[in-house]
Order: C-alpha cells, then structure tokens, then sequence
C-alpha cells in the first residue's frame, strides 16, 4: 500500500469534535433544563442579583464561550462529513471546510461578543 | 411450514452478461438447512454452472458472506426458515467486484490486510526456543475480542464509507491492528500509526458503526477504530507539539 501522510489536520478536528460532544452531552441538558424548564415554570426562583453575579463572574463567560465554540466545531466536523457523504459533495471539499469550520469560528466570536 | 422456497439468486457471467440478472431457483424448506445448504442444493440437483465460495460451515472460515435480503451474511449461519415463506434474494457482497455469480473480487482486502502488520512485532528478535511471553488473563482481554475475526468482509460490505471511498482501510484491517496494538507481547503500535492514522486511515471512519452490527464473531471493530482515533489523536498531536520526543 502506498504510504499517505499522518493527519495532523484531521487529529484535531476530531479532538475538537470529540471534546464538543463530551462538553455538550454534559453541560447542555443541565442548562436546558434551567433555563428552558425550571425557571420559566417558576419551579426553581433564583434571586435576580445572585443569578446577575453568577453570570456576570468572568469564569461563568470563560465556560460558555468555551462550550459554545466547542458546540460548534462539533458540529462544524459533523456537517462537514454529513455533506461529504451524505450528500456526496467530497469534491467540494474546500468551500464546504471553509462554511463549516469558518461558520464554527463566526459563531465563536458571536458568543465572545454577546458575552463579554 | 411449506415445504419449498424460492430463492432468488443473482447471476452473472461477465465474459458473457451484459449485467446481472436474477435467476429464480425452488429449493427444499428444511429446518435445519441455512442458504449456503439452500445454494449447494441448487449447485448439486438443479443448475452447477453456479458459481459461489465456501468451505467450513460452520462460520470458522469466512468464505461464505453473501449479501441476502439487503443484509451482510455468513450465508452458514443464516436459515432459510427465518426467512419462510420467502422469496429470498441472495446477491453477492456489496462494495466489491463480481467475479461470477456470487463470487467477488477481495484483491483490495486483501492487499490492506499485510499493510497494518497483523502480527507480533518485537524489537528484539530472539529465537523461539529463548523467550517465552507470558501473558495475564488480563492481558488477553484487552486484545481477544478483536482476534476472533475471520476476515470475512462482512464489515466492508456493511460499510458506507468504504463504499464511498475504496481506499479506506476499512473496519476489519483496523479492528486488526488494534487486536496486535493492545497485545502485550507486541512492540509494533508506532509502526501501525504511520498508516491507520492518515485520512485512509481511522480518519476515514464517520462512526457509522454497521460494521460491528454485521460482524457475526461479535468483533466491534467501529469501537476499536473510535478506541483508536484518541490514541492516533493524542500521538499525532504529541509528535506535532514535541518533535524532539521520540515518535
């Protein structure tokens, strides 16, 4: 067989998508069900000011930009193959790298902007 | 229970079809006849021009996988009552050439096999009479799920990605190297690297996984290949980061 070139591309790529789904399945459900279940049925009333200072804290918005962008590259890597093989558009590699991967880092500095 | 089936049975002659046709053949519904009995009925009573591979019956020796209603089979291992009243359609593996009738072309398999070293590589060479490798109980899990493998190609029939790209290595080859990279005894794991972390390699993998829902000697080679892309991950990065260190 002839020898291709270790990837070092593709190592990280699928570091970054491996540590987006763990980062996700933990830390999505938990904010989900907060913020989309519990405080709007009013089951669980935070106190404004303590809700306000949790967020406000600089580690809060270090961790939720670091889940968003990680959320993304996820799904950068995922789209990427869904496109590739599921839609049979290999050939196209270039554009649909750049639209995913470039698409992940517009959502990041998005979440860095609306955070900080 | 009736007491025959159809089988339909894909057939073709490239020196002489144009393309495949489907030749529909009645064969005795026993209940202790799986479709490789169904096929040698055939082959001995009612048409020997057909032409199939097979050898053991017993899914020891993975001559017989066979493509039949849409599904990789061990044709030994599969009944036809399981499929009564039929018809059942047998065709031959997907994703790889036909030779004739259901016999297909491994060449490409066969060639990939080798390139990932699936055998004990030691550094040190001694004779067999001076060393002895023992092993703990332990130590054998770690590796014997991935060496009941029988390379029946089951998995690359199975597989999409393999289907789409023929030159991944694809999930036995790789379920292969792990079986040696996880084995004590061996010494041979940054060897393998070099080709199962390329994008041929692991990085082909999209973690469909229908290659360990086909294995029929329960081989789980998606869970070695997702097992592998942390090693083949963390190496690659390592040797990117530190150069100076070894491998």
């Amino acid at each position: 067989m002839t020898m291709a070139k270790r990837s070092s591309s593709e190592a990280m790529a699928w570091l970054l998508f491996s540590a987006g789904g763990v980062v996700s399945a933990l830390l999505v459900p938990v904010l989900l069900l907060l913020s989309g279940v519990l405080f709007p049925l009013g089951l669980l009333v935070p106190e404004h000011a303590h809700l306000a200072a949790v967020l406000g804290h600089p580690l809060t918005k270090v961790v939720l930009l670091g889940l968003c962008m990680l959320a993304l590259l996820h799904w950068a890597h995922r789209f990427r193959y869904t496109l590739y093989d599921g839609l049979r558009l290999k050939r196209l590699s270039v554009p649909i790298n750049l639209l995913c991967y470039g698409g992940a880092l517009a959502g990041s500095v998005w979440a860095a902007i609306v955070l900080f | 229970m009736p007491d025959t089936i159809t089988l339909q049975v894909a057939r073709y002659r490239p020196d002489a079809d144009a393309a495949p046709t489907t030749q529909e053949y009645v064969v005795p519904l026993r209940e202790e006849w799986a479709v490789l009995d169904g096929l040698n009925y055939i082959k001995d009573r009612l048409d020997g021009t057909l032409s199939f591979r097979w050898s053991c019956r017993m899914g020891i020796c993975g001559s017989c996988g066979m493509t039949v209603n849409g599904n990789p089979v061990l044709t030994c291992g599969t009944f036809l009552t399981d499929y009564a009243p039929g018809p059942i359609r047998i065709e031959p593996l997907a994703n790889f050439p036909v030779v004739r009738d259901l016999v297909v072309e491994i060449e490409d398999f066969l060639r990939k096999l080798p390139a990932v070293k699936p055998w004990l590589v030691r550094e040190d060479e001694q004779g067999v009479d001076d060393v002895e490798f023992l092993q703990t109980p332990a130590q054998l899990a770690e590796y014997q799920q991935y060496s009941m493998c029988i390379n029946c190609m089951l998995c690359y029939a199975a597989c999409p990605v393999y289907a789409l790209e023929p030159d991944f290595l694809g999930p036995a080859a790789i379920a292969l190297a792990q079986r040696y990279n996880l084995d004590s005894r061996d010494q041979g794991a940054h060897q393998r690297l070099d080709l199962l972390a390329t994008a041929q390699g692991v990085w082909a993998c999209t973690y469909v996984g229908e290659c360990t829902s086909a294995c029929p000697k329960g081989v789980d080679p998606a869970g070695a290949i997702q097992r592998y892309k942390l090693t083949a991950a963390t190496r690659t990065l390592r040797s990117v980061l530190m150069p100076w260190a070894a491998r």
